[in-house]
């Protein structure tokens, strides 16, 4: 289980007073379970992951994962409880798929190990559950959005986590990306147990894929818990000043979020 | 990919062996190594290891220290335009060797004398400036604040270069000038061995990173999420780099265009990744360097053009052949 307890965060500026980014924010993940993290721009989301991945430290909270806080994690030791998939990777230099994949193996090897048969073997396999098996030799940067998204989540399964930290994962993706996105986290909860923190602007991707969802709105958490109580009408007018339909969608099997206008 | 890196072993060997053989009088390889003539005897000897190895040696050094600190720029900047040359950690460099020249300063500390040391100063001044103003602004670094800054100390470092030339007297002038063009005409062992000391300390620094360049290049957040010590690789990686370019030009003086050719040519034949990278354009960059010092010596013998002209003509149009490959 993740724990999240009283999280403040400013970030320091040469202005005379910091904002606060996040304040005091507590949340739960139980193990196996996928939670959303819905907010405006600004709210926190990103900061609040990064925090959670020990990218940032907050000077005041406490961020454990079962049980054991992070800060007593060696970086390597955590990096080998969770992953991160950022929203977009650009890379400089012309990596193959296979050389992307195989940097998820960096802190399970020594300071100048080479990756073994058993590495490789793990990358081959994190490729083939993200169905991308077929570009293992291709030059990363010759993949379309959606397919160098599916390689950064294999990078990510390489790492052997068994949390996956994504930050707006499908945000720079059409259509078709998105839903094919949102299908092979939905299968990699299903089939590996794998727990999921999501930050997302889209509330029916949302809605698809979690359990349960964590509102932020200028550093706080508004509201908390499952994603059919949590994800009301009411709620989003609270976060977005928008007026939206929210309707259970028999075909779909999920709740829908339609926005009308703008609320007042 | 390993084989492809070998291959570039063994041409920087073939051209340390080779490259002396070429010059105003003719000497043989086999006769230069010869044990059965006594040295003071052997000719072919005394001109190999006397009056060019050292030559050939400053050229291997120099070309793989700059190549070295252009591979570690580039991907710590995730810039493939940054290298000593366009981050002005050359300029700071050279304002610095010159300084110690032209006002015959003369200390030494851990070994090191006066040259190397100003000039390590002066490229770690050099970036601390471009490091600060590109961190100032926001938290991480960003690569376009930090390469305009770059260009702009650049400028900066150029015009006090030429404000330390207009105070000397007119034949320190005329040294210095020839002294910013470049040259390897080292004359001894002796400057070798002074800048060997802060390369070897770059180069301890220089083994530590490949790993790590190759996820930072890819993102430094995600890098920080893997494990990577961000700060402490940049640290390491910057000032080894430093000192890696100050020895580069202590020895040798602003010698353009390798720092930033070489990697993106090594590139090509290994990948990307920089445990193949980094040792492969250390040895391509001292070949490289010794090929163009070669081309400076003989090509209107007995004249020899200062080496950072011939550097310049070669890398300006590569360099342009590969941003138009790029693009």
């Amino acid at each position: 289980m993740l724990e999240v307890t009283d999280i403040t965060f400013a970030y320091s500026t040469l202005r005379a007073v910091p904002q606060r980014v996040l304040d005091d924010v507590s949340l739960q993940v139980q193990r196996g379970s996928v939670v959303g993290l819905l907010g405006p721009n600004g709210s926190g989301k990103t900061t609040l992951l990064k925090i959670i991945a020990g990218v940032l430290k907050a000077p005041s909270g406490r961020v454990a994962i079962d049980g054991q806080a992070i800060e007593q994690l060696t970086r390597r030791d955590l990096a080998r409880r969770l992953a991160v998939v950022p929203q977009e990777t650009q890379t400089t230099f012309d990596f193959t798929v296979m050389d992307m994949v195989l940097m998820g193996r960096y802190p399970h090897l020594g300071a100048f190990q080479l990756e073994g048969a058993s590495d490789q073997a793990i990358a081959r396999d994190a490729l083939a559950a993200t169905g991308t098996a077929a570009f293992e030799a291709r030059p990363f940067a010759t993949l379309s959005g959606g397919e160098m998204q599916r390689i950064v989540i294999a990078s990510a399964l390489a790492q052997a986590s068994d949390m996956l930290l994504l930050d707006e994962p499908t945000a720079a993706l059409d259509l078709g990306y998105q839903f094919e996105i949102t299908a092979l986290l939905r299968r990699l909860n299903r089939e590996r147990g794998t727990t999921m923190i999501v930050s997302t602007h889209d509330l029916n991707l949302a809605a698809a894929l979690c359990e349960r969802v964590v509102l932020l709105k200028q550093g706080r958490v508004i509201a908390h818990g499952t994603t059919e109580e949590t994800l009301t009408a009411a709620n989003i007018r609270l976060l977005y000043d928008i007026d939206a339909d929210v309707q259970y969608h028999p075909r779909a099997g999920h709740l829908t979020v339609v926005p009308v206008g703008r609320s007042r | 990919m390993a084989w492809t890196v070998a291959g570039f072993g063994t041409l920087a060997a073939a051209a340390v062996l080779l490259a002396p053989l070429v010059g105003s009088t003719r000497i043989h390889l086999g006769a230069a190594f010869d044990r059965s003539i006594p040295y003071a005897d052997n000719i072919d000897a005394q001109i190999f290891f006397v009056a060019r190895l050292p030559r050939v040696l400053a050229a291997a050094l120099v070309g793989s220290a700059l190549a070295m600190s252009g591979v570690v720029f580039q991907a710590l900047l995730r810039n493939p335009l940054a290298s000593p040359d366009t981050l002005g950690v050359s300029a700071g460099a050279a304002l610095g060797a010159m300084m110690a020249i032209t006002f015959n300063l003369d200390f030494s500390l851990l070994g090191i004398s006066a040259v190397p040391l100003a000039s390590f100063a002066g490229s770690l001044g050099a970036l601390t400036i471009v490091y600060g103003l590109s961190t100032a602004r926001r938290r991480g670094t960003s690569a376009l604040v930090l390469l305009l800054g770059g260009v702009t100390v650049q400028a900066l470092l150029s015009a006090v270069i030429a404000f330390v030339q207009y105070l000397a007297d007119f034949t320190q002038t005329f040294r210095n000038v020839r002294w910013l063009m470049g040259s390897l005409d080292v004359a001894s062992y002796s400057p070798i061995l002074a800048a060997l000391v802060p390369m070897a300390v770059a180069w301890a620094g220089f083994a530590t990173l490949p790993r790590m360049l190759d996820l930072i290049s890819v993102g430094s957040e995600s890098a920080a999420a893997r494990g990577v010590n961000i700060e402490r690789t940049e640290r390491i990686a910057l000032v080894s780099a430093s000192l890696a370019t100050g020895a580069a030009v202590s020895l040798a003086g602003p010698v353009s265009f390798v720092g930033i050719i070489v990697p993106h040519l090594v590139r090509l034949f290994v990948g990307a990744d920089h445990r193949l990278v980094l040792p492969a354009s250390a040895l391509f960059g001292g070949s490289f360097l010794i090929g163009c010092d070669l081309v400076a010596r003989t090509i209107i013998a007995p004249l020899e053009l200062p080496v950072g002209i011939v550097t310049a003509i070669i890398g300006g149009p590569v360099f342009l052949w590969l941003l138009f490959r790029r693009a």
